[in-house]
Order: C-alpha cells, then sequence, then structure tokens
C-alpha cells in the first residue's frame, strides 16, 4: 500500500550554515556524492525536486501513449512485451518519487500537482498514438532519447537520483531494443506494414529531438545544473549525440529520417541536422498540444476513481494496527 | 503485498516462462487435450484482456503494477496453453487467440464479465485465483506431460494471484463503508458466474487421468471462499446460474467486443508477422 513515508527532512534550509556550505563545496568540487542527510543549499533541493519529480511524472504520463495499444497489440508474444514495458515506466515513476521524497517532498504532494496540471512533464507524451507501429516508434526514438540523457544522470551529484537513474536505465536500453525489433520487423514485412513503419517515425522523430530540450543559448536551467554536476553535457550536444546515433540505426532499419536537411558535416565529424519547431514545441509546453488535455484527464479519472479504494486500504491498515496495539 | 521486487525481474521471468513452453518440441495433444487445453487457455487470455485495461487506471501505481503482473502471468499461461492446444491440428498460440470467432472462445462467461469498478475486477479476479490455485495444483499429475508442466510453473504465480486478491477482498470489506457497499455490488453482480466453472462437461469422461474434474474442484473452493467470507463477515450470494455455457462457445455479449478489440488489428493484416 501506498503509505507515503512522512517526510524528514526539512523543506526550507537554512541557506548560512558556512561548515555545511563548505563541506558541500567540497563534495561537487570532488565530484562526490551528496546524500540526503548531507547540508545543500535550498536552491539545489529545489532545483532536484523540480528535475526529479518532472522526470517521475513523464514515466507515469508516458504510460499511456503506449497502454493504448496493450488490447490491440497484434500477437500475443508483442502484447506481453508491450504490457511488461508499461509496467516498467510505472515502476519507474514509483523510483523516481521515492528519490525525490528523500529530499522532503511527499509523493503524494508531488502527484497532487500533477493530477491538478500544476506540474510538467515530458511535452513528448502530449502526442497521440496513432498505429501499432507507433509502438515501435516510441520504443526506438523516445525511450532512446530517454537513454541519451539519462546515462549521464548516473553520474549525477545527488546519490539518490543516480542510484535511481542506474536501474532505470538497464531497462530503458532493452525498450529501445524491442522499439528497434517491432520496426525491424514491419520493415521486412508487407508493404502496408513497411508503410505504417515509416509513417509513425515521421511523426516522432522531430518530437524525440526536442525532448532534450531548446536550444543551449535558451535554457534557463542548463548553467546551474551543469556547476552542480546534475547535468553533464548541454541539450545540443546530447541532441547531436542522439542524431549520430539514429542515422546508422536508420540505415539499417531502412527508413527515412524526415529532415532534408540531414547530412554528413566532415569539418565537424557530426550528422547536421535541420532546424527544429521550436514554436510548436513551446505550445505543446504550454498546455496546446494535440493530447495535453486528454493525458491529464485520464490521469485525474484514474486518481479519482481509485480514491474510495486507497480511502478503503488506509482506513483497513489504521483498524489493522489498533487491533494489534489493543492485544498487545 | 507485491513480491518483495514486483518490478525488476518482470520482464525476463514473464517472456521465458512463455519461451520455454510455448512450443517446446513437445508430443503433440490429442483431440480432446487439445478442447480441455483451449478451456483453461482462454479463460487466461481473456483474463488478461480485462486485467491489461487497467495498466496506466489503477487506484495507485503500486496496483498499476500489481495488475500488470497477474496480466503477465495469465498471459504467459494462456501463450502455452493455446501453443499446446495448436499442436493437435497444426495452429500456433496466435491462430488460435486472433483467428478464432466468439463462438469458438471456450473461456468461461466469468473471466469475460467486464472490469467495472476496482471492487468488480477484484471479485473475478478472486474466484478465479482460488479456482486455478486448486486447478493447476491436480493438473500436475496430468498424464499429458505438457499440461503438467504448465500447471506447475502456473501452481506458484497462481498462488500469489490468490493472495494479492484475498488482501484486497479484507481491505474492501473491512475499509470503509463505502468500500463494503460496493463490495457487495460487485458480489451481487460477478458471483452467480462462479458456479459454472465447477461444471463437468461429457469431455471430461473422455480425459480421465489427463484433465481435472472440474466439479472435484468445488468443496475447496467453496471451504476457502468460505472461511474467507466469514472472517469478514461477508454473506456469498447464490453461485449458479440457470445456464452457463461457455465451454461450448455460449457467451455473454461482453466477448464479441472484447474480441472485435483484440483481434482487429491482426486481422486487418491476414498473413502479416510482427
Ligand atoms: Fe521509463
Ligand atoms: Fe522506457
Amino acid at each position: 500500500m501506498a503509505q507515503s513515508p512522512t517526510a524528514q527532512v526539512p523543506t526550507t534550509e537554512i541557506d548560512d550554515d558556512p561548515d555545511g556550505r563548505a563541506r558541500f563545496d567540497e563534495l561537487i568540487a570532488a565530484d562526490s556524492r551528496i546524500e540526503p542527510r548531507d547540508w545543500m543549499p535550498a536552491a539545489y533541493r529545489k532545483n532536484l525536486v523540480r528535475q526529479i519529480s518532472q522526470h517521475a511524472h513523464s514515466e507515469i504520463i508516458g504510460m499511456q501513449p503506449e497502454a493504448n495499444w496493450i488490447s490491440r497489440a497484434p500477437s500475443l508474444k508483442r502484447k506481453a512485451i508491450l504490457m511488461a514495458k508499461v509496467q516498467d515506466e510505472a515502476g519507474h515513476g514509483l523510483y523516481l518519487y521515492s528519490a525525490a521524497q528523500t529530499l522532503g517532498t511527499p509523493r503524494d504532494e508531488m502527484f497532487q500537482a500533477l493530477v491538478d496540471g500544476r506540474a510538467r512533464y515530458s511535452s513528448i507524451f502530449n502526442y497521440p498514438t496513432l498505429g501499432w507501429a507507433d509502438m515501435g516508434a516510441i520504443g526506438w526514438l523516445v525511450d532512446g532519447a530517454a537513454i541519451c540523457n539519462q546515462v549521464p544522470l548516473c553520474r549525477a551529484s545527488y546519490g539518490p537520483y543516480a542510484r535511481a537513474m542506474v536501474r532505470i536505465c538497464k531497462e530503458e536500453s532493452f525498450h529501445q531494443r524491442q522499439g528497434f525489433e517491432i520496426l525491424l520487423e514491419l520493415m521486412h514485412g508487407t508493404p502496408a506494414q513497411r508503410a505504417m513503419a515509416q509513417d509513425a517515425v515521421d511523426r516522432w522523430y522531430a518530437p524525440s529531438l526536442m525532448m532534450f530540450g531548446p536550444p543551449d543559448e535558451e535554457s534557463v536551467n542548463s548553467q546551474q545544473s551543469m556547476a552542480w554536476n546534475i547535468k553533464r553535457f548541454s541539450n545540443d550536444d546530447l541532441r547531436q549525440r542522439f542524431v549520430d546515433m539514429l542515422v546508422p540505426q536508420a540505415e539499417a532499419l531502412g527508413v527515412t529520417l524526415p529532415d532534408p536537411d540531414l547530412r554528413f558535416d566532415e569539418a565537424t565529424g557530426h550528422w547536421a541536422y535541420g532546424e527544429l519547431d521550436w514554436h510548436e514545441f513551446q505550445e505543446v509546453l504550454g498546455g496546446r498540444g494535440p493530447c495535453n488535455t486528454q493525458r491529464l484527464a485520464h490521469r485525474r479519472a484514474a486518481f479519482e476513481d481509485g480514491a474510495w479504494v486507497r480511502e478503503a486500504a488506509a482506513a483497513y491498515a489504521r483498524k489493522q494496527a489498533d487491533a494489534a496495539e489493543q492485544a498487545a | 503485498m507485491t513480491r518483495a521486487d514486483p518490478h525488476g525481474e518482470v520482464i525476463v521471468d514473464r517472456l521465458s516462462l512463455a519461451d520455454e513452453i510455448v512450443g517446446g518440441g513437445e508430443e503433440a495433444a490429442t483431440a480432446d487435450a487439445a478442447e480441455y487445453a483451449l478451456w483453461l487457455g482462454d479463460d487466461a487470455l481473456v483474463l488478461a484482456q480485462c486485467l491489461g485495461w487497467w495498466i496506466s487506471r489503477g487506484p495507485e501505481l503500486e496496483e498499476d503494477m500489481a495488475l500488470a503482473n497477474i496480466a503477465l502471468d495469465l498471459l504467459g499461461h494462456a501463450r502455452s496453453l493455446l501453443s499446446h492446444a495448436g499442436t493437435a491440428d497444426g495452429r500456433t498460440e496466435d491462430d488460435l487467440a486472433y483467428w478464432r470467432d466468439e463462438r469458438e472462445f471456450r473461456c468461461a462467461q466469468l473471466a469475460e464479465l467486464p472490469n467495472g469498478d476496482y471492487a468488480h475486477t477484484l471479485v473475478r479476479q478472486l474466484a478465479f485465483a482460488v479456482f486455478q490455485v486448486e486447478l493447476y495444483d491436480r493438473l500436475q499429475e496430468s498424464s499429458d506431460a505438457t499440461l503438467a508442466a504448465i500447471a506447475a510453473k502456473a501452481a506458484k504465480e497462481v498462488a500469489y494471484h490468490r493472495e494479492h486478491s484475498t488482501e484486497w477482498f479484507r481491505r474492501l470489506a473491512l475499509g470503509t463503508d463505502d468500500s463494503r457497499r460496493r463490495l457487495l455490488t460487485a458480489l451481487e453482480h460477478v458471483w452467480p458466474y462462479v458456479g459454472d466453472l465447477f461444471r463437468d462437461e461429457p469431455l471430461l469422461d473422455r480425459l480421465e487421468g489427463v484433465a481435472v474434474r472440474p466439479s472435484t474442484l468445488r468443496a475447496p473452493f467453496d471451504q476457502a471462499m468460505g472461511a474467507l467470507a466469514a472472517e469478514t463477515g461477508i454473506e456469498l450470494p447464490d453461485p449458479d446460474l440457470a445456464r452457463g455455457g461457455g465451454r461450448h462457445g455460449i457467451h455473454t455479449e461482453h466477448l464479441g467486443l472484447l474480441l472485435a478489440e483484440l483481434q482487429v488489428l491482426a486481422r486487418a493484416h491476414p498473413g502479416a508477422t510482427w
């Protein structure tokens, strides 16, 4: 049962603890880990809670686009893999909420913010899954981008976050592989299946590139996060890595990446890619994507419909505890 | 309530279970044993399909994961059982799951009842889990070696399903007035379909030593449920309807829609592999 342990760490910090600050600076300079009991600047704590809870929310909202195809998966094997994958995402959400709780914000509070529409999550999940091939494209591109983003986070300075990321990354690489396999199977299939695969890649490619966030010159949180050893590489560096990784994989699949400007740049040794539609990104982030209201309504309905179940479990647990006390 | 690490091992676990048993160079099933395997396989498949709906909709994240776990277990059982059934006439698990029509399905009507609210899902799941624990315990003795092997694997998993459902039954029965009222409503709707699980059909006369006679599972089922009902002060409704018929292909109004969704994509692409 989800009795979130009550927070033991204060959410506000006395920011003028000179010894604490010296120790913190020392740990950061040595690229060591900060643990929950260590002193940390209030801004560091706040920044982490924001990032980790957003990440947790993304895992939870991210269940929906794929859950949409569990009932229609075209073979029992694919159905089993997809169910396991969506279940993994719920697990990722749980690990991350636990990591964020160590910073003093209770899970219920974070969850309530999500349900109330006050919290952000990755805008990629505000796009619809219109066909089976979307399960392939999401695994290959969305989980693929998540891996590029998250592998460096396994070395993030905050211990619980870094450890959660280690577990998560192991599973994400399985997710990417199964997505690639779905597309590969489709590309070796009938003409209709090949068209399905290309259509999905056409729709998911650009949004997946935007998962790394705005270009470096516009990224507000990046500088400080890098100084704190939370973030290791800039948005554009990670995006470039991702594109470089995708090009040969797209070739192996036989799909075309929908970017007429994509070309190998001899000078840099990287694949240069075309302008992304940052206006669309801002719109989706601002709540005007194709599925924003749908995703939030789905999460809210599950939360509200389940309230009586959670209340029953809590009441039962209280009665059990009372009975145990009486007996003692 | 959940296993120590309900999440970490799930992928490897579930898929290797199916891979191990699915099509493992076994002896072909007789036509009668195949029919029996369809009974059990269709129960598991249809239940898994119903439970899959809860993933992203559970009352809490832990329950999304627990229901997904159960659905994955059942899907594994279904794959093994349908594969075995298919050996009788050269069909695959997917031929059987995606290309049979409603009247060819052999699940008990209980399996196909709508999810309803969480109480309805829970009551349906509890009845199946208690039934399947007794069933797979005995089916391990089957003279059909594949059925025996599937039962041995499944027995451990359905024991966990029973534990999970039993705990939730207690919570709903003894939690709040609202949860108890919802549980009673769900029992009223679902319980009449339970009796059909225990009906002996003429097929069983031809499967002595291969199948478990459903009527022999009735007493242990009643005992387990009776104990839980007494403990929680719940009165169980009459578990028998005048007519069942799932094992003959006579279903509720719900199965047609469930299969339409399950099969729609596969049927749009005959001959395709995925
Ligand atoms: Fe994830
Ligand atoms: Fe993932």
